[in-house]
């Protein structure tokens, strides 16, 4: 295909579906970096297709160009990102706040320190490279994932949120927070630079603590052994 | 090794856990030998005299190493979980591996 | 809430191995110069109430440490799931203890 300059992989899959195979599937939306629609495995490494440059990556005038790891295919490029976001939901990652629209709103200081806990892992946008990067999740396909743990405890310290306890809960169960090695693959590829290692040891810590303090149920949620 | 994996932090996790699976594997044997001593001095030294083999010797100065690994790796871990969060977490892992080599230089020497 | 308590336990048993690997890393070093022999251990450790609590804490937190580490490998590596994960982790914890203490015993009491 013609090579030209500043182009990006996503330019290079869409060359493709144009003039060589109209059946090939494959994701994206924005094209600028915002959605994380477009990752897929580049060389081996998870990535924005439209963030990565040809030239950055190409190694002996060579792409391998797969759909994104640890996910179950549906057809080419494309992967069923399903458990992905049902694990979003399993560890609790949602808000779940005790206020109406009759009520005030709340007032927060950006710069309180569990605020700014809470803001450093909050803009993940779910593009799932930290998923296909995580060994963990590759021998252990019960395991939460990075980014539904580094969710949850982006939420735990939100002081707004009324769900702390249960979702201490659904994170302690035996495809929780526990199961990581910190590896750190996932900080190491993640596009916008958040840190779920450090997140999921901050939920250890908060784990261990409510533990101790007898504040945890006697059985877990039902990935629980 | 697949490419997503060549990077500092997970060669520290391997070398974490292959130094724990060689400790683990070689307690067994370590206990059975110390227990020698139950029947009598003679029994263990029977068997320590084979520790004077320098293939012996070598082989010592590679367990004291995967503890040593495993150790100051196992306190970059402990850190890790329990302080304050840190972003040099490869300098750390890079100190622990160097401090094995320390460590296990220091044994060799004094075994020959 | 089995992990967390099998995380407690492994991250306990490991900060109480700490300065006791420190401690045996350097009895190592210290007694390997000139080879070792079993009057060398034993004039030490025989009667030692200090060493037989030295070790035989070391013997209690290792088991402890390795059955969980090991049945990590199992569960990952291996795909080990269920009773017979947990029988092969118990086997472990049973088998490095009641070796160990009986090291233990061998170089402090006989």
């Amino acid at each position: 295909m013609p090579q030209q300059s500043s182009q990006t992989i996503l330019d290079v899959v869409t060359w493709i579906q144009r003039h060589l195979d109209a059946g090939l599937s494959y994701r994206f939306a924005c094209r600028v970096g915002m959605c994380g629609s477009c990752a897929m495995m580049v060389n081996g490494i998870p990535r924005w297709t439209c963030r990565t440059h040809v030239n950055k990556v190409m190694r002996d005038n060579q792409l391998t160009i797969e759909p994104l790891g640890n996910l179950p295919l549906i057809k080419d490029l494309a992967c069923d990102m399903s458990e992905f976001f049902e694990k979003w939901t399993d560890s609790k990652g949602y808000f779940q706040g005790s206020t109406t629209r009759h009520d005030p709103v709340s007032t927060l200081s950006p710069n309180s320190p569990q605020r700014r806990v809470a803001d450093a892992a909050t803009e993940c946008i779910n593009c799932a490279i930290c998923y296909a990067s995580c060994d963990v999740v590759n021998w252990n396909r019960d395991y939460l994932g990075p980014a539904a743990l580094n969710r949850a405890w982006s939420l735990q310290n939100d002081e707004r949120d009324r769900a702390s306890a249960e979702r201490l809960t659904a994170v302690a169960g035996d495809a929780g927070c526990h199961q990581c090695h910190s590896q750190q693959g996932c900080a190491t590829y993640c596009p916008n630079e958040l840190n779920p290692t450090a997140s999921i040891a901050g939920l250890k810590r908060m784990v261990a603590k409510a533990y101790v303090r007898g504040e945890l149920p006697k059985q877990g949620t039902k990935r629980d052994a | 090794m697949k490419p997503h994996r060549q990077q500092p932090l997970y060669l520290a996790f391997l070398l974490h856990r292959l130094s724990g699976l060689g400790l683990a594997l070689f307690l067994p044997f370590h206990f059975y030998v110390l227990a020698l001593a139950l029947e009598g001095n003679a029994e263990l030294d029977q068997f320590l005299h084979w520790s004077a083999l320098p293939l012996v010797k070598f082989a010592e100065t590679g367990l004291v190493f995967l503890l040593a690994i495993h150790l100051f790796g196992g306190l970059r871990l402990l850190a890790l979980e329990n302080l304050p969060w840190s972003n040099s977490h490869k300098n750390y892992a890079a100190m622990a591996l160097a401090g094995g080599f320390f460590v296990a230089c220091g044994f060799l020497l004094r075994a020959f | 809430m089995l992990e967390v308590r099998l995380y407690l336990a492994q991250r306990a048993s490991a900060a109480i191995m700490a300065p006791l690997v420190l401690i045996h890393l350097g009895v190592m070093i210290y007694a390997i110069q000139g080879g070792i022999d079993a009057a060398e251990i034993l004039e030490r450790t025989r009667g030692s109430f200090f060493w037989g609590a030295n070790y035989g804490l070391f013997v209690i937190a290792v088991s402890v440490h390795a059955a969980i580490g090991l049945r990590n490998i199992l569960r990952e590596w291996l795909s080990l799931r269920g009773i017979g994960l947990a029988v092969i982790s118990w086997i472990f914890f049973a088998g490095l203890l009641t070796a160990g203490l009986r090291a233990v015993a061998a170089v402090v009491l006989s």
